[in-house]
């Protein structure tokens, strides 16, 4: 067990070959300051002081909360996510021909949550290609294009509707590399938004992380600030692999200040939000802000949680996690997929089987109910994690 | 058959002695006969060409003798080639499902003379000849059959997947109707790198009835995409006829605002003639749709006997009357540019290359065990993979 860990923990390590941007590594210069969407001021530093009241408590839309310096002195750029979204997009356009954008409504309309906002006047319309609603053939021919070398985009307005296209990206995007023993490489970014919303229905709430995980062939990255929206939207273009970004509908008005300089992401690397000692609380995308509210609170109480944004969904960051679980020994896993099937149910099978030695508690599991997406709200808020549930998790977990 | 000749007296060059033939046993080798390559012959196909919303190309074609005997041994070559394939899979070296192409081999041959191997094909899973039509070999054919490394795919995609991406032919594929929106896909490809060449996407009589075909083919139109649709009507969907399963089995004209030609897909020439009307249309307006009119002699695959939804005389009249390989051998006959027992003695030789490529991939070495791991991605994380009962390491994802 020991031996295969190592395997894993050793071989996992980063080898691209391209420069990027590590978390951790993103302050280059001493000066450089950045407020993260929680508000809360990093450099690595620790919070200052277990008794600060500092409660949000809209989880989601937090428009960067007043932080004392003025935004004119501090370097880098401010923008919402679906801005940074857009400006990886164009970066990318802007750097290889080849990639060319796919969808319905994203070019003379502007993309129906505006991330391709310009682009069609930028770069003509076959370029940013609006689309009929043929979900599985313009998937299809996204993905027949890449195999000619071109590297396109496929926008799904709503990552529910790609299950449309659910054939396509099993069979011809996840596969085709294998079957044609390496002849081809569809080296497309499938991306949209899904999660559950504000009230928009069973069938508009989906969680499409939880259907796609088993296809082989595919990478599968979930963004959730814009930070991490730019680099990894950035690293899935250029990778060689098919690659679905998760985004998030809740999310695309966060706004955060980002570097000027270019900046890739690693696909496969979680993200540290926030170290600590007593807890690992794993997260990706709408409930790592859930998460953070619940942080809150566990300091207040005097837990110290880390919390790690897992970013990579397929494969996972063992490395990350495993380094973490062998630190604090207790897992809870945080998660807005159903408990059958969903990504949580694959990450605790996955620590289990590597970590087990290290474990002195079960593995909790904090996931939306197994039901479809009710409409009324107060419904809906029972579907999905409240921080609530998490903090009474942790406490329970850390007895 | 009404057939004019006309002959440029001083061109003709005796050709020299059959070349040996190389040991990859491609298509298209030299033949030693007193045809010359500048004859030119204008054959009448065998029944006019019909058109939906288009003008359809003329019935006279020209050809050479060269081509004829070319088409000859290529049509000979596949046949040969798929019957070998029914046996190897009743002796079980082939498993799974395995498609035979034997009758519609005018689709592949016509086609590849109308075109360049820049412009693509792709097909669903009835692929093999196409592969060879691409410049596949039958070593190739028959390793992946049996699942050999030194096959088309490696051994890992079987009958169902054979490609040859530098070659442009797109695959082989095993969902019903999937390949047309990738067949849009490479034609907007082509559109968008401004390649002046064009796609061919073929299914069959059965996918016509797919959704997907109508979304990508309303797509193409919207975008002018050099995409030519090619439906190979064979008139079974598996065991459904094509009237019980089509209100309209009028194929080429389901296109509806797409112009469409009906073609007899047992007819060599006339294949060629349709597919290039079809490149310089695609070019120029958008897209197309053929139908061919053809027949296949073995079920559906070789799981499927053939003779539960139609009868044994039909499959034989056919034989006799359509069979586009006797079609030309006629042909040549007729116009005297060959004779039986050279036509014979290629048949000879092509049975002999298919045994020797059968024989060849029967002793080649089946894929190694770390090749289950390989391909899966194009450039991994170095990440460790065990076998099913994790207690041995098989490989490092690369």
């Amino acid at each position: 067990m020991a031996a295969i860990f190592q395997g894993i923990g050793a071989a996992a390590a980063l080898p691209s070959t391209e420069k990027f941007h590590s978390q951790s590594r993103r302050f280059v210069s001493g000066s450089l300051f950045v407020v993260r969407s929680d508000g809360r001021p990093s450099l690595g530093s620790s919070p200052r002081s277990r008794g600060a009241q500092h409660l949000i408590t809209n989880a989601v839309a937090a428009k960067a909360d007043a932080s004392a310096t003025s935004t004119a002195s501090k370097p880098g750029h401010e923008l919402l996510l679906f801005e940074a979204l857009r400006e990886g997009l164009e970066e990318e356009m802007d750097r290889d021909p080849r990639v060319c954008v796919m969808g319905e409504d994203v070019g003379h309309y502007g993309g129906s949550y505006k991330v391709t906002k310009g682009l069609a006047t930028k770069y003509g319309d076959l370029r940013v290609l609006d689309t009929p609603i043929a979900e599985n053939s313009f998937t299809g021919m996204g993905i027949g294009a890449a195999m000619t070398g071109l590297r396109p985009i496929i926008e799904g307005m709503n990552m529910g509707f790609l299950l449309l296209a659910f054939n396509q990206i099993s069979n011809n995007c996840g596969m085709l590399h294998y079957t044609s023993g390496g002849q081809f490489k569809i080296p497309v970014v499938i991306r949209g938004p899904g999660g559950v919303g504000r009230q928009l229905g069973a069938e508009h709430s989906q969680r499409l992380e939880s259907y796609f995980q088993s296809i082989p062939g595919i990478q599968m990255v979930a963004c959730s600030t814009p930070y991490n929206a730019k680099g990894l939207m950035k690293a899935a273009i250029r990778s060689e692999n098919p690659v679905i970004l998760f985004e998030h509908v809740l999310l695309y008005n966060l706004k955060e200040r980002i570097p000027d300089e270019e900046y890739v992401l690693s696909l496969e690397e979680a993200e540290m939000v926030r170290p600590g000692e007593h807890v690992t609380i794993l997260t990706y995308s709408r409930m790592r802000y859930h998460v953070m509210q619940a942080a809150k609170t566990l300091v207040n109480k005097g837990y110290d949680p880390e919390v790690i944004d897992i970013r990579s969904l397929k494969p996972f960051d063992l490395y990350t996690i495993g380094n973490s679980v062998k630190k604090t020994h207790r897992v809870l896993i945080v998660e807005e997929c159903m408990r059958t099937g969903g990504i949580g149910a694959s990450l605790t099978a996955a620590i289990t089987e590597n970590f087990i030695d290290y474990l002195d508690a079960p593995i909790v599991c904090l996931s939306s109910q197994d039901v479809p997406t009710p409409y009324a709200g107060t419904l809906e808020e029972w579907t999905v994690v409240q921080p609530a549930q998490i903090v009474t998790a942790v406490e329970q977990l850390c007895q | 058959m009404a057939l004019s000749t006309s002959l440029r007296s001083n061109l003709i060059k005796p050709l020299t002695a059959l070349t040996a033939l190389s040991s990859t046993h491609r298509l298209r080798s030299p033949f030693s006969s007193s045809a010359d390559d500048a004859t030119v012959l204008t054959i009448e196909t065998s029944v006019p060409f019909i058109g939906h919303n288009c003008e359809p190309p003329s019935r006279n074609v020209e050809t050479t003798p060269k081509e004829l005997l070319g088409f000859f041994h290529d049509m000979a070559l596949m046949r040969r080639m798929e019957i070998a394939s029914d046996s190897l899979y009743k002796s079980k070296l082939i498993r799974g499902f395995c498609h035979l192409y034997d009758g519609q081999e005018a689709v592949a041959v016509g086609m590849e003379a109308a075109i360049t191997r820049r412009d693509c094909i792709i097909t669903a899973y009835r692929d093999h000849c196409i592969y060879l039509g691409r410049g596949g070999t039958l070593f190739e054919c028959f390793s992946e059959l049996m699942g050999r490394q030194s096959g088309c795919s490696k051994g890992k995609g079987g009958s169902m997947h054979f490609y040859k991406k530098e070659n442009g032919f797109y695959g082989g594929h095993g969902i019903v109707g999937a390949q047309i929106p990738l067949g849009c896909g490479l034609a907007f490809a082509q559109k968008y790198s401004k390649d002046e060449t064009v796609t061919f996407a073929m299914y069959g009589d059965g996918a016509a009835n797919q959704g997907q075909l109508f979304e990508a083919l309303n797509m193409a139109a919207l975008w002018d995409l050099p995409a030519i649709l090619v439906c190979e009507n064979n008139h079974y969907g598996m065991g459904t006829a094509e009237w019980r399963a089509a209100k309209s089995p009028a194929y080429y004209k389901r296109g509806d605002y797409v112009p469409g030609l009906k073609v007899d897909g047992m007819d060599v020439l006339a294949v060629k003639q349709a597919c290039r009307f079809a490149k310089e249309h695609a070019l120029k307006n958008g897209p197309i749709i053929l139908e061919m009119d053809t027949y296949r002699y073995h079920g559906h695959s070789m799981s499927d006997p053939g003779s539960t939804y139609r009868t044994r005389d039909e499959i034989s009249g056919v034989r006799q009357e359509r069979d586009p390989i006797e079609r030309v051998r006629k042909l040549i006959l007729s116009h005297e540019l060959s004779n039986e027992a050279e036509l014979k003695s290629i048949e000879k030789e092509i049975r002999g290359q298919v045994d020797d490529a059968i024989a060849q991939a029967k002793e080649s070495p089946m894929p190694d065990p770390s090749e289950l791991f390989t391909n899966v991605y194009v450039k991994g994380f170095g990440i460790e993979v065990a076998g099913a009962d994790r207690k041995e390491v098989r490989g490092v994802l690369p």
